[in-house]
């Protein structure tokens, strides 16, 4: 879109909205809506806080070893389906299943198993994140080019080093995408958890401050997670784009 | 002011120049398509042929210029021109006989009307028993054809084809060629073409206009006329169609390289 | 063999199934039922219609805020596609929500609109709607400029090319958004009885976990998967059968 013949950049209506909140937060509209600029203070405020940064230690620990639990099973069992025939028809309808299913049913379960803590909170997030990994690594591995096969066998390439030097980079780009996805998925997968189970990280946060009604302080939270969310969704977006100038030549 | 009784032209092309942004794709280009017959804008690719047939047909704007068909300047798409696309753009779920209908169905012509003509057109172009197929069904020189179907339904005057055989293969393309030919005698319609392929354009056209590169512009007009009747078997080993396939080779040579 | 992929579909049946049944006679936890415990309480609960009562109340916010999610949805989207300014200004909001954690935003929607039913459809909406709108609006947007300048060619009007070239081409794409739609929307209803006040489906979970009755609850999320899967399936297919082949004849191969 264009103002006075200068093409405005792609998410610029977001400071209009911003713009907007302060406004209608200044004018104290509505109780639930305060002020932009006030949200930011009170954010500063608070993040450096003992309740905060625990909540964030904990979100943090609980993000890091769901999704790297994710990773580190999803992508080998993604490699494995594309390669082995039968493997990948005993197991696709699973991950399908999974995929579509709504997790968010199965926190009870895992609460139940696991306790009200930082485990159940973990699994929930690796959950959340495992399937489209596993169907991406899979994809990737199943639309590697037989010509590369082929080339590595003509080449007498051993095992390892056709699949470190070959394969894993002809899969690379849909890994990552599939990571990316699985990152967004934990997210929500992280926070749901912490909210059905509520009595660690941000869903206690969550829950103190609406049971106080600090609205400013609820709001600050809020944004500091979707801003963490968007974050790491756009950095893995920009990893992607690093590989993927070869991804639509391969 | 024009004449707007029939003149001997039936578009008139008058300094027209194009700018893509900061790009100059036509340049004070003028130009005389007369009635009848089968005329076309030959040139290497990015010579603005495209451009130049759909600033006549009315889908793009002209940076400054005039064209005139039939004496009325033109302003947008009219009925008086039909458009044949170079890949098609068929509706891929509707079936052979919607797709032909198409132009018509804009028009608000009811139902049972614009089928019989788009039947008559079906059969035209050699694609009856087909009305009942979808474009994915069909191969692409038949999907060619459905486009061609189209453009005729609707009756216009001025058929504007955008390199229409390019995207089939080398033995469809001839039969096509061919099949023009015998369309162009049987219709009493001015046809304009678009194409990058010299024997092409000297196989099918009355008039050839040479069209050079960025900033396009007419370097010269010719009219095969020794072999126009010959049978399409003969054309191609006519010592005058090889003489201009050659000619023209040689002048637009050094644009390629 | 012949029928292999059913058969190994079934293999793999059993054979999760049967861990699920060892796994409870171990038992794993006391909290671990076996599969055929789980399955003789959803019998239960099916032939005594507890379960057809509680999804009745389960669906009334999901088929409710489905219903506002898709017209609002596709019609936000509809315009996004077709005008550069309402794109500018309102797809950065919805691509926000796509990657936010929309979920924290419920125990505000709680504090708004209390615990009834109008907080539930809410959740439903703010789930099911970021998809169905960057869906509908990118379908609009990248109808392949080719069919449209043919409508113009044609001398069709604008809203001619809209209704007769533009939404045909697009609903392949917005049908899949209402897929990943419904899909983000069960989960929000789920989530919402979870969270906000336990009726249907979700009062079951929550009631037989406080008795202690894990083969109900059990039984319950079972079914809500199954039910989830079946009906996405089930939509899958739909969507085969009403597009098959669209997109194929558009572009010369």
């Amino acid at each position: 879109m264009k103002l006075f013949g200068y093409e405005l950049p792609a998410a610029s209506s977001l400071l209009l909205w911003g713009l907007l909140w302060e406004i209608v937060g200044q004018l104290e509209l509505t109780f639930f809506v305060p002020a932009l600029s006030e949200i930011f203070a009170t954010l500063v405020e608070i993040s450096t806080t003992k309740p905060f940064l625990k909540a964030l230690k904990e979100t943090g620990q609980a993000f890091a070893l769901g999704t790297s639990s994710a990773i580190l099973i999803g992508i080998p069992v993604g490699i494995l389906m594309g390669i082995n025939k039968l493997l990948d028809e005993m197991l696709l309808p699973w991950v399908n299943v999974f995929l579509s299913a709504p997790l968010t049913a199965l926190v009870p379960v895992l609460m139940v198993l696991f306790g009200f803590g930082l485990k159940a909170i973990v699994i929930t997030t690796a959950l959340f994140a495992i399937w489209v990994i596993i169907l991406n690594a899979r994809a990737g591995v199943k639309q590697i080019n037989p010509s590369l096969v082929e080339m590595a066998n003509s080449f007498g390439a051993n095992s390892w080093d056709a699949f470190s030097k070959i394969y894993f980079w002809a899969a690379l780009p849909e890994i990552l995408s599939g990571v990316r996805i699985g990152f967004i998925r934990a997210v929500k997968g992280v926070i749901i958890g912490q909210l059905l189970i509520s009595i660690v990280g941000f869903g206690a946060l969550f829950e103190l401050y609406s049971a106080q009604f600090l609205m400013k302080h609820f709001w600050a939270v809020l944004l500091v997670l979707f801003a963490m969310a968007f974050t790491i969704s756009e950095f893995l977006g920009m990893l992607e784009r690093k590989v993927s100038y070869y991804a639509a030549s391969r | 002011m024009h004449d707007k009784t029939q003149s001997p032209n039936a578009v008139e092309v008058r300094n027209v120049c194009k700018y893509y942004d900061q790009v100059e794709a036509l340049r004070d280009m003028s130009l005389d398509i007369p009635r009848g017959g089968l005329t076309s804008m030959l040139g290497p690719s990015g010579c603005g042929k495209t451009t130049l047939l759909k600033i006549i047909a009315g889908l793009l704007p002209a940076t400054s210029g005039e064209v005139f068909v039939n004496g009325e300047a033109v302003t947008g798409p009219g009925p008086e021109r039909a458009f044949v696309f170079q890949d098609f753009a068929l509706l891929p779920w509707a079936s052979v006989m919607r797709n032909v209908a198409f132009g018509l169905e804009l028009r608000g012509v009811a139902k049972s009307e614009r089928e019989a003509i788009a039947e008559k057109c079906i059969a035209d172009v050699g694609l009856n028993g087909f009305e009942n197929s979808f474009p994915h069904q069909l191969s692409g020189g038949m999907r060619q054809r459905v486009g061609l179907a189209r453009a005729l339904s609707v009756d216009a005057e001025l058929l504007l084809m955008d390199e229409p055989f390019s995207a089939v293969d080398e033995q469809t393309r001839r039969k096509f060629q061919e099949d023009l030919l015998n369309l162009v005698k049987s219709q009493n319609r001015t046809f304009l073409f678009v194409t990058h392929s010299i024997e092409e354009a000297v196989y099918v056209s009355d008039q050839i206009a040479l069209l050079l590169p960025r900033p396009s512009r007419v370097s010269e007009i010719i009219q095969p006329s020794g072999f126009r009747d010959k049978d399409p078997d003969s054309i191609r080993r006519d010592s005058e169609y090889l003489d201009i396939v050659d000619d023209i080779w040689k002048s637009l040579r050094s644009y390629v390289e | 063999m012949k029928n292999r992929p059913l058969f190994l579909k079934i293999l793999s049946g059993v054979l999760i199934f049967g861990a699920w049944e060892v796994a409870g006679q171990i038992p794993v936890s006391f909290a671990f039922p076996t599969f055929l415990d789980s399955m003789a309480a959803l019998w239960v609960m099916t032939v005594d219609g507890t379960i057809f009562v509680a999804y009745a109340e389960t669906l009334k916010p999901l088929v409710v805020g489905v219903l506002i999610s898709a017209f609002l949805g596709i019609g936000i989207g509809v315009w996004i596609g077709l005008s550069r300014k309402f794109d500018w200004l309102v797809s950065p909001l919805f691509i926000v929500m796509q990657s936010a954690p929309l979920a924290a935003l419920i125990p505000l929607l709680v504090m708004v609109y209390g615990i009834g039913l109008t907080s539930k459809v809410f959740v439903v909406c703010i789930m099911a709607m970021p998809v169905i709108v960057l869906n509908t609006g990118g379908a609009v947007r990248n109808t392949p400029a080719s069919i449209v300048e043919m409508g113009n060619s044609f001398l069709g009007s604008r809203l001619q090319v809209i209704m007769k070239i533009i939404m045909p081409s697009a609903s392949p794409i917005i049908f899949v958004g209402l897929r990943l739609g419904i899909s983000a929307g069960f989960i929000g209803a789920i989530l919402a009885e979870l969270k906000i006040t336990p009726t249907g489906v979700g009062d079951i979970i929550t009631y037989s976990r406080s008795i202690a009755d894990y083969p109900a609850m059990y039984a319950a999320i079972f079914s809500i998967i199954l039910l989830a899967v079946l009906f996405l399936n089930v939509l899958e297919r739909i969507e085969t059968v009403l597009f098959k082949g669209i997109n194929k004849g558009l572009v010369p191969d």
